[in-house]
């Protein structure tokens, strides 16, 4: 039989698609074509995958090869094809095994010595295989780990193509080769360590809310002058998160995956962090590129924190980019072919000066800044992306009397304040169960609003209220407010936020303009 | 050069033994016109056929089917052309067919044979 199948899958975004690589055998001049929208490096896979083949000891037949990627409309991008492709032609000369290949997923990019080298995806690629029900998946030698770490499927790590040949029944002589290394080895070597919250000294209520944002996953908004510690408070967030749950596990490590960096022996269980400097573009925060489409810093710290230091020095258009993820939780890049949906559920958090000098506001400055300046550059941060951030908290420096009171009595440590964190968090879970939700800034205002659920009512709001009235928050940061008075019960083991929760929400929020 | 023509001659000579062992009658042997040579022409029953022979003693140069390029390809759809002008007997359908010879010096030659290239 000239036609032979096999299986691959294609990534848009982290949504992978099985891809079905026939070749077709016939009577021809030699020749390779490809078809089924391959972009320019699948197309290469002509050229790649000959030579690959003679060099690894396995040549292909000099006649016409057809190979098909079907389904034809859907876009192919890549390297990750050439195995397939070279199965599916060995099959079709007969010289491995039609059944073999077919029950197997292909993936892997080939050296002109027939060597497999590791690709970008393998974690996605594999996820998606596994979800459309397949078991088995080939990959290189070097993605085995990481293919490996997805649940019920069977991994089989090739080094060659001649390898790969001879496990789906092909008669060769065994060479032996060494594999190619992955690009970028060590475990998760690019996490930043933090640091310790008991490192940051004073500053009570910057970190009351940094545990407010932590328990509730609520954005943070940090104003202060330059040296107050508001990168310092900011690193230290992602510490006092929990671990990841496995799914978001999962998600995490294919967005790395995807991203091209190393994942090391395990999923990743620590929430990311991405702090991009302010020269980034919207490009390179929610992610872009062409033909391949790659995940930005927003994808990248979903289920994590995204920190933007230096907030107005952004340009105001990348960070109205963030106000569609910040909504709904996911970055939508369309492109002319496809549409690539990626996860973007972040927590953001954004730390700005007062003024360009830094020093208004601040005792014995002499900032010169004139008002219409000091308004232009905090305006730069638009009032929606603002009201999306429940947490808004001035950062003051820390004078001599209070770096004295906490010289004595060490602050809040990492590991204790997690500890609460994950408490409350659990109270919040419970709360929630049921509900699509799992932290209380996920709660939507007219659910928590909605009759016999979580408003507490009566005259607990009262300030609320009367802010609502005389126009100081909108609808939104009403509901917001809400949340973070839940998120302060929780931290403080109440069963429901009492006046005192719903005023501190209130300050949380609104404490800057005060 | 002339151990190239030499070379050519008897793949040639083996080409003809091979289609004739198929049951095809040759009519014509390198057949030329300004526009180039055809190497074989011959009848497979009612169909004319051209056939381009190809020669190698070894697969160092790549195979021999690799020579035939799409631009010598299209050379001999024109010499097919030509040779049908030129010739009185009746043409109906006419096919055009590869044959490589690899033929090393102290080894039996092998022969593949490819119908009706396109």
């Amino acid at each position: 039989m000239p036609v032979a199948r096999t299986r691959s899958v294609a990534l848009i975004g982290l949504a992978g698609s099985i891809v079905e690589v026939e070749a077709d055998l016939s009577a021809q001049l030699p020749g390779f074509v490809i078809i089924g929208l391959p972009d320019a490096a699948l197309a290469e896979a002509r050229d790649r995958v000959r030579s690959a083949a003679v060099n690894a000891g396995c040549p292909l037949p000099q006649r016409r090869l057809t190979v098909n990627l079907s389904p034809a409309a859907l876009p192919k991008q890549g390297s990750g094809f050439d195995l397939a492709i070279a199965l599916a032609c060995l099959a079709a000369a007969g010289e491995v095994s039609h059944e073999s290949i077919d029950r197997v997923v292909h993936l892997g990019e080939l050296g002109l010595d027939g060597r497999l080298r590791p690709v970008d995806g393998i974690l996605p690629a594999v996820l998606a295989a596994a979800r459309a029900g397949h078991d088995t998946v080939m990959v290189p030698a070097a993605n085995a780990a990481e293919a490996a770490l997805v649940p019920g499927v069977e991994v089989i790590g090739v080094a060659s193509l001649l390898e790969a040949a001879i496990r789906h029944g092909g008669e060769y002589e065994a060479r032996e080769v060494e594999p190619v290394p992955s690009v970028s080895g060590g475990d998760h070597a690019d996490v930043p360590p933090g640091g310790d919250l008991a490192d940051v000294a004073g500053n009570e209520d910057a970190v009351e809310a940094l545990l407010t944002a932590a328990a509730g996953g609520h954005h943070l908004y940090l104003l202060g002058p330059p040296g107050a510690g508001k990168t310092m408070l900011a690193s230290r967030l992602p510490g006092i998160l929990p671990d990841l749950d496995p799914d978001a596990a999962l998600e995490v490590s294919s967005i790395r995956s995807l991203s091209g960096r190393a994942l090391g022996s395990g999923l990743m269980v620590r929430p990311p962090f991405e702090a991009p400097h302010h020269t980034a573009t919207a490009a390179a925060i929610v992610g872009g590129g062409s033909r391949v489409i790659r995940p930005g810093a927003a994808v990248r710290a979903s289920h994590g924190v995204l920190f933007l230091d230096e907030a107005p020095e952004f340009p105001s258009a990348v960070l109205d980019v963030l106000r569609q993820p910040l909504e709904s939780g996911t970055i939508s890049i369309h492109r002319a072919n496809a549409i690539a949906s990626f996860p973007a559920r972040f927590q953001l958090v954004i730390a700005a000066n007062p003024c360009p000098c830094g020093g208004y506001g601040v005792k014995g400055s002499d900032c010169t800044c004139p008002p219409a300046t000091r308004r232009r550059y905090l305006a730069r941060i638009s009032g929606p992306l603002l009201d999306r951030i429940d947490l808004q908290v001035w950062v003051p420096r820390i004078t001599t009397a209070g770096l004295r009171l906490t010289g004595d009595a060490p602050g809040l440590s990492t590991a204790e304040a997690r500890e609460r964190v994950i408490a409350a968090r659990d109270v919040a879970r419970q709360r929630l169960r049921g509900t699509p939700w799992r932290t209380n800034a996920e709660m939507p205002g007219p659910w928590l609003r909605g009759p016999g659920r979580l408003h507490p009512g009566g005259r607990t709001t009262v300030e609320l209220d009367r802010s609502l009235e005389r126009g100081g928050i909108t609808m939104r940061g009403y509901d917001r407010v809400l949340k973070t008075a839940w998120t302060l019960a929780d931290l403080d083991g109440a069963t429901a936020p009492g006046r005192g929760h719903v005023g501190r929400a209130l300050y949380l929020r609104k404490g800057i303009m005060a | 050069m002339a151990h190239n023509a030499e070379l050519g001659r008897r793949g040639e000579q083996l080409a003809v033994d091979h289609l004739e062992a198929r049951g095809m009658q040759v009519v014509d042997r390198n057949w030329r016109c300004r526009l180039g040579e055809i190497d074989i022409v011959a009848r497979d029953g009612g169909d004319t056929v051209f056939v381009e022979v190809k020669t190698r003693t070894s697969h160092d140069y790549g195979h021999p089917f690799e020579a035939i390029t799409p631009i010598k390809l299209a050379r001999l759809r024109r010499l097919a052309i030509a040779w049908c002008e030129a010739t009185d007997a009746p043409v109906s359908r006419i096919r055009i067919d590869a044959v490589a010879v690899l033929a090393p010096a102290e080894a039996p030659a092998l022969i593949e044979h490819l119908e009706g290239i396109s």
